[in-house]
């Protein structure tokens, strides 16, 4: 039996939020370095701000000013930083109460070892150089002696800047190793020999392909391999007019449903050979292969006759 | 011991459109909740619990966004629950919050369900590249287009049935002032001769794609009695799923559909849907689902259902009005779609549907489902309370 595949799979995708009047005014702030908080109705500060009172409910909406120094209530030290990590030397997660929060804020601390940190000391900000409204405005904090002067005082603060950040881009990235498992491989490497390989099920016989090494309806694991095609039928379509922007593709084109001959259940193909428009529901296809695809590139018309509509339609 | 009955006391939604730029993901949700209290005159207190549903989390790509949203809905310190179950989602997440009333866990629970998509993309979230595989060669359109012809072929329906509900349910929609879609210029021909997308479905018989929320307030007995204004009733619920794909799978029809309205007509007494349910609110992303689920659901025998729509019988003043708020075609934020549904069944029996209620309406289905019809979820409500 062949080694089971994998494969690296990165999936990326920058992700847009709309900020709402809270988020904005506390990210667009952090642009001024300005670091507000939110001050809930038994006086509480929250930073960072929140739209509604965790204990509550109520909208809150009354933001403040806090200071841009603190003191670190926790606090874990980071080895060996990770791709996106706000720094890129070891350095510590912190919890940070900023001077007049009553909450505490998670960000990096730099310092030179886990020996330089503990709960209690005293921290600032440092600013990034650039900023643009985003929590990376904060590039990191840093350890702070108490008589660089104290930052503390609490104002009250409208929360209006010109130009105000009302969205950010929050790209996500997501690493994995993917593997198709043991079935789909036997699959996948019978392609390389032109050959479309299902499986069967002990139980109700069915002829799964591709496969996936168990029966959907028994609950059984399959193993008997079953060659199927290379002919089959179209047993429904659509005709697509509107291009992919990942297919190379020129539309309009046919997507089909295909019963491979000696199959229980259809696959999904392209249909060429034909004008799109004479393709027809109980049509005879075989499959045909490109040089440089792993899969059948599409599915052409035989020289056979169209399969009567009672021999497909349990398969629709 | 019997269940409790459920009761629908307050129902509440965003305008839905095609971005809310001005509100965060807690903004949105907190808006159709808050009208949901105010409609049930209550307040954060007066909630035992919190049933929140939406699609994939990867649409907006906050993963467990139930978490952020706890302050939000007033969830701290009580029960929250998040449910998932792609499309239907909506409708599962109140059938779970019905379920805590009716077991007497919970006297009073908050339902919610939403989708922001203008954060998101959801063809790119239901279509990620997997090494080794084909791509896929179509997107939701496409995966649905050919059940739609293998139904047009199993029915011999004319090819115009879809262009129909899509004009009914446009109309509709200018009489929901919550619809996303208003097309106050809208006429059969202009349904007809809007592109092919992906034959046989036509651009203006797809759904949009909409930010939305939609919440609802459920309580027992005792919570009914003292709500400001009508209830619903709930008189059934059900959900059933299927594999995606599976040898012998009816993908025109599917079996867990038509188990999963059998237990509700089981629940509620039904057994003539046709006479004995007023008005519908069924999921259509695509057109010609209606018919398709009009024969799913049992208002019509196999291959007839197009034959209801086609006589005008689901039209806001037919005999079986179906998707009177416009349906998924005038709005779809996804993972509220289900819930929309449920709740303008609701306000259907209350009497609280406005302009685009049907006089009378009694008994009235809410429809959703999801995945490659693979998941379904129903209730039905009326206005009395259940027998």
């Amino acid at each position: 039996m062949p080694e089971v595949l994998t494969a690296p799979l990165v999936v990326e995708f920058p992700f847009t939020r709309s900020l709402g009047p809270v988020q904005s005014a506390f990210l667009t702030g952090l642009r001024e370095r300005v670091v507000l908080g939110v001050r809930t109705a038994d006086g509480r500060t929250l930073v960072p701000p929140v739209e509604y009172d965790p204990v509550t409910a109520e909208e809150i909406r009354d933001l403040v000013h806090v200071g841009s120094t603190g003191t670190v209530t926790t606090w874990a030290w980071n080895p060996a930083p990770r791709r996106g990590q706000p720094l890129d030397t070891p350095f510590a997660w912190v919890l940070v109460r900023l001077d007049g929060a009553d909450t505490a804020l998670l960000h990096a601390l730099d310092a030179p070892g886990p020996d330089a940190v503990h709960s209690g000391m005293r921290v600032r900000v440092r600013w990034a150089a650039e900023r643009s409204g985003a929590i990376t405005d904060i590039a990191c904090f840093e350890p702070y002696a108490a008589d660089d002067g104290d930052d503390s005082q609490v104002t009250v603060h409208a929360g209006e800047f010109e130009d105000p950040v009302t969205g950010i881009v929050a790209a996500a990235r997501l690493d994995y190793t993917y593997s198709p498992g043991r079935a789909q491989t036997a699959f996948i490497t019978a392609l390389t020999d032109r050959k479309l390989v299902g499986e069967r099920c002990p139980s109700c016989r069915k002829v799964y392909v591709p496969p996936r090494g168990a029966c959907p309806t028994c609950g059984l694991a399959t193993s008997e391999q079953v060659e199927v095609g290379p002919r089959g039928t179209v047993t429904t379509f659509c005709i697509v007019n509107i291009k992919a922007k990942n297919l190379d593709i020129e539309v309009p084109y046919v997507y089909a449903h295909i019963a491979l001959d000696g199959a229980d259940l259809a696959l999904h193909g392209r249909i060429g050979g034909i004008p799109y428009d004479q393709v027809r529901m109980g049509l005879r296809v075989e499959a045909v292969w490109a040089d440089d695809s792993r899969y059948p590139d599409h599915y052409r018309p035989t020289d056979e006759p169209d399969a009567d509509y009672d021999t497909y339609k349990e398969l629709l | 011991m019997s269940k409790e009955p459920v009761a629908v006391v307050g129902v509440g939604q965003t305008k839905h459109v095609a971005a809310r730029r001005d509100v965060s993901i807690a903004g949105l949700v907190r808006e159709a909740a808050r009208r949901a209290l105010d409609d049930a005159e209550l307040d954060w207190a007066d909630i035992d619990a919190v049933v929140i549903g939406k699609a994939p989390d990867f649409f907006e790509g906050v993963m467990m966004p139930e978490l952020y949203l706890a302050d939000a809905l007033g969830a701290v310190g009580k029960p929250m629950l998040r449910v998932h179950t792609a499309g239907s989602v909506g409708g599962s997440t109140a059938l779970v919050a019905a379920s805590l009333v009716a077991a007497r866990v919970h006297g009073t629970v908050l339902t919610l369900a939403f989708e922001k998509q203008s954060e998101s993309n959801a063809m790119w979230g239901l279509s990620l590249p997997i090494p080794f595989q084909q791509p896929l060669l179509a997107g939701a359109g496409g995966f649905f287009a050919p059940h739609v012809r293998a139904y047009m072929r199993r029915s011999g329906a004319p090819d115009t049935v879809g262009s129909l509900v899509a004009y009914k349910n446009r109309r509709n929609a200018l009489k929901n002032p919550y619809a996303h879609l208003h097309e106050h210029d809208i006429t059969l021909e202009k349904v007809q001769a809007s592109p092919m997308l992906w034959d046989p479905i036509r651009y203006s018989e797809t759904c949009p794609s909409s930010d939305g929320a939609c919440a609802m307030v459920l309580t027992d007995r005792a919570g009914a009695a003292r709500a400001p204004r009508p209830p619903a009733w709930m008189h059934g619920g059900a959900m059933r799923s299927e594999p995606t794909l599976f040898a012998g799978k009816d993908c025109v029809s599917p079996q867990a559909g038509k188990d999963c309205a059998a237990d509700v007509y089981r629940q509620a007494g039904i057994t003539d849907p046709r006479r004995e349910i007023d008005a519908v609110e069924m999921y259509v992303p695509f057109s010609w689902y209606e018919p398709m689920w009009l024969e799913n659901l049992g208002f019509a025998d196999e291959g007839e259902g197009w034959k209801l729509t086609e006589a005008g019988v689901t039209e806001l003043d037919g005999d079986l009005p179906v998707d009177m708020s416009g349906g998924v075609l005038s709005s779809n934020p996804i993972g509220a779609s289900g819930m929309i549904r449920f709740a303008e069944a609701a306000l259907q029996v209350r009497g609280q549907a406005g302009e685009h209620q049907v006089d009378g309406a009694r008994r009235v289905l809410g429809h959703a489902y999801g995945g490659g019809s693979q998941f379904f979820s129903m209730w039905l409500v009326g206005s009395e309370p259940p027998g």
